[in-house]
């Protein structure tokens, strides 16, 4: 805990979560109007009253700002934790299993991890009725895991033929119970990298749902912020404030997850850390590709990856 | 080979679970899509003779005399075709034929910024890791993170509301009044290029910091591996031992992960035609789903899961080509 309250970048990103998380808790405090309210006076220019001036439906545009916070706050943390989930029993079952288990589970998780999750979402939410948040949620979680259940299970395979697993097994220990206390435990620095990985997918994804006007609309969040902006062409009437803040509210949110992402993975995988030479930035995992999970294992590159496998397995483990 | 057998193998399987999702999807949602069109035809031209209906139903295979398996092997077999039916929103233009209009925008479109931000993405990544611990590289990761942070769309509004709309550099709106014929003329061209600037650069940046980071990161570990230090040893010039040993070889795990990386582009692309408004199959999808054109709606997903899966394909056979080990059945 010490190591990871040094690293810069830990810092850094849990600043940024408070932050967030203040604005969340305190939102009716910040801000005395209510975000629902369009009995303002339309297209009011920046002023005491309304710090960021009104939308052209009379919005006061700061208290939606902040109002704004709760619900993708929400959605990032509980879309990460639930996909954690999902990637802890695939990952360790396929891993720690093995056999026709781990053939048939990391056969799903290819298939997962190639097939477009955008386009997969919007194919799905274009059929729900009921589009609430709990419904988002479900659906972010079955397009977001793929690529950390990888990770995991690449991680408990390693973990497998270790010396401690084995003298585990001796002693007679049941399967459930090493996986419950060695395993898990072992990998809770990937597991908490993950977590924040995901929770910057969610907040991205759900943006973009938002956005596209596909989510819970009445929902008030950064991404149907940009989308009423849009619709009302904040353009034409120079309302700049209105398209730039949501967007850095979304972008500072996020880069607070993958500074996390980044920071769990160097605190709790003792080689990566900076004073070691060699190996401070030769992380096996790593920030992704946009959008995802950032959590993208390298090989050394001497290692060739198995022939069907999309992904190496994190290299130097 | 056994490599691309696999490949293939898994490039058949996802296929079919898309199929099998497109198929189920309507089936297991409340609500009768069959319904829904007859309500929407019925507002577009009066009255529906009951076999019309019939015939319609047996059209989109929604028709309830046959077992869900029987129309579950009918649509395979009508998809495999090449059939994918008519257009409710539009009706009664065929889905293909509309799929195929707006396709090769969005191809030039992904394709453009992916070989893009792969080439300069890798090549940065591989100039920082050169270069390590200089001001370059410190600023390279905190960049990286945020740009994989940035809403894809949020950039191109950004870039839409001052370079286009402020300043007037781009006339964005020109790709509406480009016709298929004009597509040869030299004024097509130019109108093409307008409108597909800023979308092609929004997407580019924002593709570009996972392919940076990934190098970069590989690059590194390369580097401190012995063949790099004997090649140095032998006195080789810097500039030999940084391309053909080290970038020759840390650029293998970033084609690995091509397959993941082309998943995000396409996300990106999909928010990103919205935004311009740009006349792709992304922007064809929103206004299928928007208009609950669901023949539409599936096919453009099928085209979209094809073509990230032929490309992930592609990128494979450069794999094999670019890694001698896995060409000659050597195995790790």
């Amino acid at each position: 805990m010490k190591a990871f309250l040094r690293n810069k970048k830990a810092v850094t990103g849990l600043g940024i979560l408070v932050f967030f998380a203040l604005m969340a808790i305190f939102a009716g405090v910040i801000d005395p109007h209510d975000p629902n309210n369009i009995n303002f006076t339309p297209l009011a220019h920046v002023s005491s009253a309304h710090l960021l001036g009104t939308t052209p439906e009379g919005q006061d545009i700061f208290s939606q700002l902040i109002y704004s916070s709760r619900a993708t706050l929400i959605v990032a943390l509980v879309t990460g934790g639930l996909i954690s989930v999902v990637q802890l029993f695939m990952g360790v079952f396929s891993g720690y299993v093995g056999g026709w288990v781990d053939g048939v589970l990391s056969t799903i998780t290819n298939i997962f991890l190639v097939l477009p999750g955008l386009p997969l979402l919007i194919v799905i939410v274009a059929y729900v009725q009921n589009k609430s948040v709990t419904t988002i949620i479900v659906v972010l979680t079955i397009t977001g895991w793929a690529w950390g259940a990888r990770v995991l299970r690449s991680q408990a395979i390693s973990l497998r033929d270790r010396p401690f697993m084995e003298a585990a097994r001796m002693s007679g220990e049941g399967r459930l119970r090493i996986v419950v206390f060695h395993v898990v435990p072992n990998m809770f620095g990937v597991l908490a990298a993950n977590f924040f990985g995901a929770a910057l997918y969610g907040v991205l994804t759900y943006t973009v749902l938002q956005y596209l006007g596909l989510g819970d609309i009445s929902q008030l969040t950064w991404g149907s912020m940009l989308y009423e902006a849009q619709n009302d062409t904040a353009f034409l009437l120079h309302l700049w404030l209105w398209l730039l803040l949501p967007g850095i509210c979304i972008l500072l949110l996020g880069t607070g997850f993958g500074l996390l992402n980044f920071a769990v993975d160097e605190v709790a995988d003792p080689r990566l850390r900076r004073n070691d030479p060699v190996r401070s930035s030769a992380r096996t995992t790593q920030a992704g590709m946009p959008g995802t999970t950032p959590q993208s294992p390298t090989t050394s590159p001497l290692v060739p990856p198995t022939p069907g496998e999309l992904a190496p397995a994190r290299g130097g483990t | 080979m056994q490599y691309l057998l696999r490949r293939v193998g898994l490039l058949l399987l996802t296929l079919w679970v898309a199929l099998t999702v497109n198929f189920a999807l309507p089936r297991l949602m409340p609500g009768n899509p069959l319904e829904l069109m007859m309500g929407r035809l019925g507002a577009q031209g009066g009255q529906i003779a009951p076999s019309a209906a019939k015939a319609i139903a047996r059209a989109y295979g929604l028709d309830n005399t046959h077992s869900a398996i029987s129309q579950y092997f009918t649509y395979l077999h009508q998809t495999a075709m090449g059939h994918f039916g008519l257009s409710i929103s539009l009706y009664p233009e065929k889905v293909s034929t509309l799929i195929g209009n707006e396709l090769p925008w969005t191809i030039g479109l992904v394709g453009t910024a992916v070989v893009i931000s792969f080439v300069v993405g890798t090549a940065i990544g591989a100039m920082a890791a050169w270069r390590r611990s200089g001001f370059f590289d410190s600023l390279l990761v905190p960049t990286g993170v945020m740009l994989q942070a940035m809403p894809a769309f949020w950039l191109g509004i950004l870039l839409l509301y001052f370079f286009a709309y402020r300043l007037g550099w781009f006339n964005v709106s020109s790709t509406n009044e480009v016709e298929a014929r004009q597509l040869a003329s030299l004024s097509g061209l130019w109108a093409i290029l307008q409108a597909s600037f800023l979308p092609a650069v929004a997407l580019v940046a924002v593709s570009l910091g996972g392919y940076i980071i990934l190098m970069r990161n590989t690059m590194i570990t390369v580097m401190s591996d012995d063949f790099v230090k004997f090649a140095r040893a032998k006195g080789l010039p810097d500039r030999i031992v940084a391309t053909r040993y080290a970038a020759r070889n840390a650029i293998l795990p970033v084609f690995t992960n091509f397959a993941l990386s082309l998943g995000f582009v396409v996300a990106g692309a999909i928010a990103i035609e919205v935004v311009f408004d740009y006349p792709g199959i992304a922007d064809q999808l929103l206004a299928a789903v928007e208009a609950e054109d669901y023949p539409l709606m599936q096919a453009i997903f099928l085209i979209i899961v094809l073509g990230v899966l032929l490309a992930n394909f592609v990128s494979d056979l450069v794999y094999v080509f670019l890694d001698p080990r896995i060409r000659l059945g050597g195995r790790s």
